[in-house]
């Protein structure tokens, strides 16, 4: 019997280089074409940067009150001044209208403050660990009630745009761990649930349906106020964690039950079955590779919810309780029409978690179209 | 001893309803069926989507477990074993000795490994040393006529029946000596159907394979296989060797199949005997020869008792109360 021998084209090294691509290339080559999401990916590691670099950012300690200079308004950095390149801002003069009791502040255009790069200011530990005082910018030698305030101040006289940079750090970072937390017990209860089937699956699915018909904002309020007035900030802090992704994982989990069960079908999987591959090779190495793009997609949509859930909580003052700060925290201060009339730049602190919430909703979209090359 | 006796075996699904979860019946899917395959031999199993032909295949792989019957399994140096009732756990050596070659070449191979990972897999959970197969993997490749760059390169730089290759070279890593081929070219175009055909058969001329291979019409499986059992509902209906079944078939529903395969010579006119209506559903056969209500031939007596498979003269067997008198229409 004659056999013909397939006959390779020609081949190129474009050609060579997409035969010998990993997964994780084709994913990103997938993911680069969708712009948008390539644009949040940037703004989302920005973001980040900001959170690890805070303190850093910050131009004023967030947590100094001053009643003599509350409610600032936003105060814009001059640029040049006799003709030459020096930032500076105005001094400031609060006066008292007699009538309203209300401080209005006039700029003192003789005492001009210089704005420097580096300058030192109040103590912090860079990265959680070395001790410094130099900020990236601000003003040197700054006597009381000065400073430069580029979003202006609050109520207490705080720095709305240095307490927005150390916001951004608890509130990212607890949607972070809310998340994580979320992705331990979703992969794992989703993984036993889908991997056994019987009657271990119709358990752990009618406890995420049970988990899932309680409406989240009375049973975090139960929780919430269950939380002892005595604990540190961080405590509560980590008791807020575990909160959110108590209804959080159960998304996860169907996810991954559902991934397991169409997987256990799949004639790849079978075939290492048939093969003699034990059960442990066939979940890591076949089945979890497999849907791991799949659980990332997951995990970055959950994200905006997980951040969304701690603001909304901590706004209805049953997340985190000052003096810790959050994105929630900042929008409580602008809760009341009296402070948002005379106040509005306060609503400023709703911008970066709008911004933050769209780019992760983009960011996963993106990720979840890339996410399966080979569909 | 043959190499594979299959005595009776049944798989059965149970039909629940209700809040209780009753049985309410039941579908059989393989209902009694009955075959052996000789080494070096290959058998091919036919018969329409739904027919339990891929039921049979997955039952002797024991990737289902059948509800009862015996699947006999007879290594060479080895004793008999019943792969029927062999839990789980102690299916697992045995395994190496039955291979799978499956049909949807792009499901078959795990597009996050590469193909040199995928065809030594077998070799790898089996414990033989790396050097062992790297030169095992380079043989195979050269076997089923593959360039050796291919084993650095992952499936989506393939073509279905590149893929088919090397699925078939992965179910020869362990040179078994058992091959179930589920409709191992029906997902590929007729030309590369051509070229994995031949590769089968210098394969078995080569390395004396004995195979199951299981197709849903009959086209391909003359050049392939010795013998050929035809199924229709979850039983055997007519075995037979290859030429005898395709220039006389003693069943109807093979004379059905038959005048289904595609002339290629398009003045010739066929007497046309396709099978009219929809397969029976083996949840509810029909009573008496489950083909009757899509027979030409039917008589009263095929409506009420069902025919048992005889032994013709012809070396096969068929269940058919009118096989004798009938004169039913083969090719050439």
């Amino acid at each position: 019997m004659s056999v013909t021998v397939a006959n390779d084209p020609p081949v190129t090294a474009p050609e060579v280089r997409f035969a010998q691509a990993t997964q994780l290339q084709l994913t990103w080559w997938r993911f680069r074409r969708h712009k948008l999401a390539l644009a949040s990916l940037v703004l989302v590691v920005l973001f980040y940067l900001v959170a690890i670099f805070a303190d850093f950012l910050a131009a004023n300690d967030p947590h100094a009150t001053d009643a003599r200079r509350s409610f600032i308004p936003p105060q814009g950095i001059h640029l040049f001044d006799e003709g030459g390149f020096n930032p500076h801002v105005y001094g400031l003069k609060g006066v008292r209208d007699m009538r309203t009791f209300k401080l209005s502040y006039t700029p003192d255009a003789s005492r001009k403050l210089p704005v420097r790069l580096f300058v030192r200011g109040y103590d912090y530990d860079l990265l959680g660990f070395i001790p410094t005082s130099i900020h990236l910018f601000g003003i040197d030698d700054a006597g009381p009630g000065e400073g430069v305030f580029l979003f202006g101040t609050d109520q207490l006289g705080r720095d709305l745009y240095s307490r927005m940079m150390v916001a951004t750090r608890v509130s990212l970072s607890i949607g972070l761990a809310g998340v994580t937390l979320s992705l331990f017990l979703g992969v794992l209860l989703g993984g036993i649930s889908g991997l056994y089937g019987g009657w271990v699956d119709t358990l752990i699915q009618r406890l995420i349906e049970l988990l899932r018909s309680v409406p989240t904002i009375p049973l975090w309020m139960g929780l919430a106020a269950a939380l002892p007035n005595t604990w540190s900030v961080t405590q509560v802090y980590f008791a807020i964690t575990l909160i959110i992704s108590l209804i959080g994982w159960t998304d996860l989990a169907r996810v991954v039950r559902g991934r397991f069960l169409a997987l256990r079908e799949e004639d790849f999987v079978i075939a290492a079955e048939l093969a003699g591959a034990s059960q442990g090779r066939i979940i890591f190495r076949h089945m979890l590779p497999s849907f791991a793009s799949h659980v990332i997609a997951a995990t970055t949509l959950a994200l905006p919810a997980m951040i969304i859930s701690e603001t909304s909580l901590s706004f209805l003052g049953l997340g985190l309780r000052p003096p810790a700060v959050s994105w929630g925290i900042l929008l409580q201060d602008a809760q009341n029409i009296q402070v948002l009339s005379g106040a509005p730049w306060l609503l400023l602190a709703a911008v970066p978690v709008t911004v933050v919430i769209l780019a992760f909703n983009f960011l996963g979209d993106g990720l979840r179209d890339a996410a399966d090359p080979y569909g | 001893m043959n190499l594979l006796e299959v005595q009776d075996l049944q798989k059965h699904y149970p039909i629940h309803a209700g809040l209780l979860r009753r049985e309410v019946g039941r579908v059989r899917a393989v209902d009694g069926v009955s075959f052996q395959i000789a080494r070096g031999e290959t058998l091919a199993l036919v018969g329409e989507s739904g027919c339990g032909k891929t039921t049979v295949s997955r039952c002797i792989l024991r990737a289902l477990t059948p509800t009862s019957g015996a699947i006999r399994f007879t290594p060479e140096n080895g004793r008999a074993v019943d792969l029927a009732t062999l839990p789980k756990r102690q299916m697992r050596p045995l395994r190496r000795h039955i291979q799978m070659i499956f049909q949807d070449p792009y499901a078959s191979l795990n597009p996050r490994m590469m193909v040199g990972d995928i065809i030594t897999e077998p070799l790898k959970v089996n414990g033989v040393p790396a050097a062992e197969r790297r030169e095992r993997l380079m043989e195979l490749l050269e076997l089923v006529q593959m360039p050796p760059g291919s084993r650095t390169r992952f499936p989506h730089a393939f073509s279905g029946g590149q893929r088919q290759r090397i699925g078939i070279a992965r179910a020869l890593a362990l040179h078994p000596q058992l091959i179930v081929a589920d409709e191992p070219v029906s997902a590929l175009d007729v030309s590369v159907q051509a070229q994995i055909i031949n590769l089968l058969l210098d394969l078995q001329d080569r390395l004396g394979l004995s195979m199951l291979f299981v197709a849903h019409d009959l086209s391909v499986v003359r050049h392939v296989s010795d013998r050929v059992a035809v199924m229709y509902v979850g039983r055997i209906v007519e075995v037979a060797p290859t030429d005898a079944l395709y220039r006389a078939p003693r069943h109807p529903y093979t004379e059905a199949l038959l005048a289904a395969v595609p002339a290629p010579d398009p003045n010739r006119q066929h007497r046309r005997r396709v099978a009219q209506g929809e397969v029976a559903d083996p949840a509810r056969p029909p009573p008496g020869c489950a083909f009757h209500p899509r027979c030409p031939y039917t008589v009263d007596r095929c409506r009420t008792e069902r025919p048992e498979l005889a032994a013709t003269e012809s070396g096969g067997w068929v269940s058919c109360h009118r096989a004798r008198e009938l004169e039913l229409a083969g090719v050439r």
